[in-house]
This record gives structure tokens, sequence and C-alpha cells, in this order.
């Protein structure tokens, strides 16, 4: 009962443990990338007796700067959701990261763990349930600031979170028709197949129009640009212009969070997940037959490492995007959004079910 | 402007090209850092200056902070003639005529203060100048102050201030008014 207990405990504060340091870590990650992108050197100034580490101590000295801040409250402003809404806001997007499964199962004391937070067979709705209600908390924002400004950015992230919403909902949902389950586990099980024999059966490679229509829409949900018109940080005022200190902390360490669980649906949906192609429990495994033995426990750690690395590979090309392109304005997203992404991916919906009862058939 | 064609009003194309444009300097960049870190002579990976240690060399015409030029003792060359107090538009500088211990010069300033808070850098008073004894070539440019009597610079710290070296480094500190918390 006791080791029960401390193995699920154990799989939370792992999933909770990665996801918030390298949410911390992806402040620093954000910076550099865009300065070494943009010819420049980035953050490097920070130092704790005079060692700099290429600015690492930069999200540190962020987090210490916000803390000390002044907490302002609107004098007119609705407490109660005034309080609450950078709490919904960063819980809903900690706790979506739970049904992401990071490794294949393992063996401890007699018990099959699997590498899974949370072991959902819904595990894909109840993402989506997560990240879909983190947009309460940007409308609690927006409206209990008692700012025309911030009610106007909240209104503008509900109807790109919309839009978004409803694009990635039916842009995943030929995986799933592929796979014929919503849990997370199945999928990325699914994934681990090879088409032919030598080809991994990864999403990309099976439904490559819904990984593009996913990731579109995934970047409008996480608000970032080039969606970010909701908050808009240089120009235009957003949901939380009312909020100081640690409070706006949350807001961006929302962003960051959110930016990650993308990356590890997107890993997970389209990108095979934790499987590595030609390894299985024994070793690899290669198409032209020659194979190494590994070690059982060796090669769970290489499929969280190569889990962990794929993260890393969209959070990288997430941050491209966001640093690459300028930001489209509210009726240009929402055209996309409405007439473009979704349209596409109802057709894609379509096509995915002819194929498969095409194939059932033969 | 022309019109988009299909090709970009389709964007996909667009975006993965501006992707890989952007992607190519960070790799191109990121293995200049690494060659540099690994000690490797080569071009740098970034085209900023790292600024307080870095500096390019300032144009000779820049106007910095003034400085008063000395006579072989020591003494000032100004002969407090008042000609740049009467030509300075912004009436920031003060100064009060004595007489000079040597009797082939006529005058000397006692006090010469310039407020650099109201300033306007335009140059007139060197111009003005028939001894040039003030010129504003030091390559000084950081100088602040909390308090606006500490923007007051005196005659003794004028005095005190060296041209700009051949590299473009101020060779004297920046003086330090009494009132600035360091």
């Amino acid at each position: 009962m006791l080791i029960d207990l401390l193995l699920a405990l154990g799989r939370v504060a792992f999933v909770m443990l990665f996801v918030l340091n390298v949410a911390a870590l992806l402040g620093w990650v954000e910076r550099k990338q865009s300065a070494i992108m943009q010819d420049r050197i980035g953050a490097n100034r920070a130092s704790i007796f005079g060692f700099r580490v290429l600015g690492l101590f930069h999200p540190l000295a962020d987090t210490l700067k916000m803390l000390t801040k002044e907490d302002f409250r609107p004098a007119r402003a609705d407490r109660l959701l005034f309080e609450l809404a950078p709490a919904v806001s960063v819980f809903f997007a900690l706790v979506a990261f739970a049904s992401i499964p990071f490794g294949d199962t393992l063996q401890v004391a007699g018990r099959v763990v699997p590498l899974q937070a949370v072991t959902l067979n819904v595990g894909v709705l109840y993402v989506f349930a997560m990240l879909s209600l983190g947009v309460y908390g940007v409308m609690m924002a927006g409206w209990s600031s008692a700012n025309n400004y911030a009610l106007m950015g909240g209104q503008r992230a509900a109807a790109l979170m919309i839009s978004a919403e409803i694009a990635i909902g039916a842009s995943i949902m030929g995986v799933v028709m592929i796979h014929g389950s919503l849990n997370l586990m199945d999928i990325v099980r699914g994934q681990g197949h090879l088409l032919w024999g030598w080809l991994p059966a990864w999403g990309i490679i099976t439904q490559p129009l819904a990984f593009i229509l996913f990731v579109t829409a995934g970047i409008a949900a996480t608000k970032r640009i080039p969606f970010d018109m909701p908050e808009g940080e240089s120009e235009i005022i957003g949901y939380f212009v009312e909020y100081s200190g640690m409070k706006f902390g949350m807001f961006l360490m929302t962003d960051m969070v959110e930016t990650i669980v993308l990356a590890g649906l997107s890993t997970s949906l389209f990108l095979g997940g934790w499987p590595i192609p030609y390894l299985f429990a024994e070793g690899f495994q290669f198409p032209w037959g020659a194979g190494i033995a590994l070690a059982p426990l060796l090669v769970t750690v290489l499929q969280v490492g190569a889990f962990v690395g794929k993260v890393a590979v969209v959070i990288f090309v997430l941050m491209l995007i966001r640093w690459t392109l300028p930001r489209f304005r509210y009726d240009q997203a929402m055209r996309l959004g409405w007439l473009g992404l979704f349209p596409l991916a109802i057709a894609n919906i379509v096509v995915t079910g002819l194929v498969l009862a095409a194939w059932g058939s033969r | 402007m022309s019109p988009m064609n299909l090709r970009q009003r389709f964007y996909l194309v667009e975006v993965l090209t501006g992707l890989g444009l952007t992607a190519a300097h960070f790799f191109r960049n990121i293995g200049r850092h690494t060659a540099r870190a690994f000690g490797r002579k080569g071009a740098s990976g970034a085209v900023t200056i790292q600024y307080p240690e870095e500096r390019r060399p300032y144009s000779p015409r820049l106007r910095s902070l003034h400085r008063l030029v000395r006579r072989e003792d020591g003494s000032p060359r100004c002969v407090a003639c008042m000609m740049c107090e009467t030509v300075c538009p912004a009436r920031c500088i003060y100064i009060v005529a004595d007489e000079h211990p040597n009797p082939e010069i006529e005058k000397m300033p006692s006090r010469f203060d310039i407020d650099l808070g109201k300033c306007v850098f335009c140059g007139f008073c060197v111009e003005a100048c028939p001894e040039d004894a003030i010129r504003m070539d030091t390559g000084i440019l950081e100088f602040s102050s909390y308090s606006r009597l500490g923007m007051i610079y005196t005659k003794e710290m004028l005095l005190a201030l060296e041209p700009v070296g051949p590299d473009g480094v101020p060779r004297s500190p920046v003086p330090i008014p009494a009132d600035r918390v360091v």
C-alpha cells in the first residue's frame, strides 16, 4: 500500500519537476535562442560570485525580482477573481502534462509501473479539457481587472482559443482513428510499430497534414507569437495589464508550461513518443538483421531520454517559429482558424476514414 | 507593394523559407560560438559589442564631456573673458574672474562651473573660446548623478580631465561628484 503510494507520488513528482524546471529554463532558452538567431549574445550579466555560466542565473534573478516586486491590485478589481485568475491559469497548464506518457513500464518491487503520472483511458481528451479550462484564467484576469483594455484582451484571447481548440480537436481525430484509442499510452505504443518492416509509424508520417494543423492551432492555443494578439507585449494591451509581481510571473510561467505541454503532446501524437525505432525490450533489432542486446533498465532510460530529446526538439522548433514570424492580425487569425485549419482538419478526418475503410476491407 | 501571389498567400512555403533562414543563422552562429569557446580563431557568432568592456572608437568630432585645458604650470588656460558664458544658449556656464599670479596673464577663473544638467552639448563654448581653453574631447559620455547639484562640474574637476586616447577609450576616469553613491 505504502509502496504504491510512493510510486504514484514518484511519477507525479517526476512529471511536476520536469515541467516546472523546464519551464524555468525556457525563459533562458528563449532569450539565448532568439539572441543567437539574431546574431546577438543575449542576457549574460547575472552572476553569482562572478560566475556567469552563459547567463543561466537570469531565470533565478527574474524570479527573485518578481517575488520582491509590489503586488498591486486595482481599487475596483474583483478581489477573489483577480487573485484566482493566475492560479487557475498556471494550475490547468501544469496538470495538463499528467497523462502524457514519458516512458514504457518499469518493474519496481514486483509491480509494473507505467511511466506516466496518471493512466487515463481518455488521456487525449483530458489534456484538451485542461488546456481549454486554462482560458478561464485568462478571461477571469481580463474581467476582474476592472480595466477595459484588459477586458478586451481577455475577449480576444477567448475568441482565439475557441477557434484554435476546435481545429486542434479536429486535427488529432485522424491520429485517434488510426490507433483506435484515446489513451495516449496506446497511441504512443501504436506508433512504435514499423510500417513494411522498416518505417516507424509515427504520426508525422501517417498524418502529415494533421501534424501541421495541430502545431499551428497549438501555437494559437498557447497565445504565443505569431498568435499573441490577446497579449501583444510590445504594442497592444493584453489581459494581464493590471498584474504585477509574481502574479504576472505566473502568467508568463503559464505560457512556458503550455509550450511544454504542446511539445509533449506533439511528441506523443506525431513524433512517436518515447519509443525509439528498432529498439525493443531486449535491445536494438535493425531491419537488416543486426542487433545489439541491452539491459531492460538501460532500454527504459534510453526511451525516457528519447522522449525528453524529442520534446526539446519540438520546443526548439516552437521557439524558432515564435522568433521568426510576425504577428497575425485579429481577423487574419480568425480566418486562419475557421476557414483554414478547421475545414482542412475535417477533410483530413474524411480522407483518413476512407483510407482506413479501404485498408480494413482489403 | 504588389499583391501576393498564390504561393505567398498559401503561407506555408513562405513560413518554411523564413524558418530556414533563421535556423541557418542559429546553427551558423552556434557553430561559431562553439569554435571560439574551444579557442579557435574565427568569425564571431554575434555582431554586437559588449559595451562597457568593449568600445568602438568614437568619432574625433564627437562632443563629449568638457575639459579645461591646462597651461604648463597647471593653471587653466582660460582667461575668464566670459565669451563662452555669453554664447552659451543653455546658460549653463558660470565664471568668476580673478587675477592671475603671472602679471603677463591678465585674468583667470576662480570659479568655472558647468551645469551638465542644463548643457545641450552644442559646442558653441569651444568655438567661441579665443584661447582654446575649453574642449569637448574627453570621450566621456557616462556621467550621471542622483541629484541636480551633482550635475554641476567645477573647475577642479574639469581641469583634471585628459583627452580621449587614440583607441577611443577615455583616459581619465569619470569625475564623480561628492554626492553620488557608487
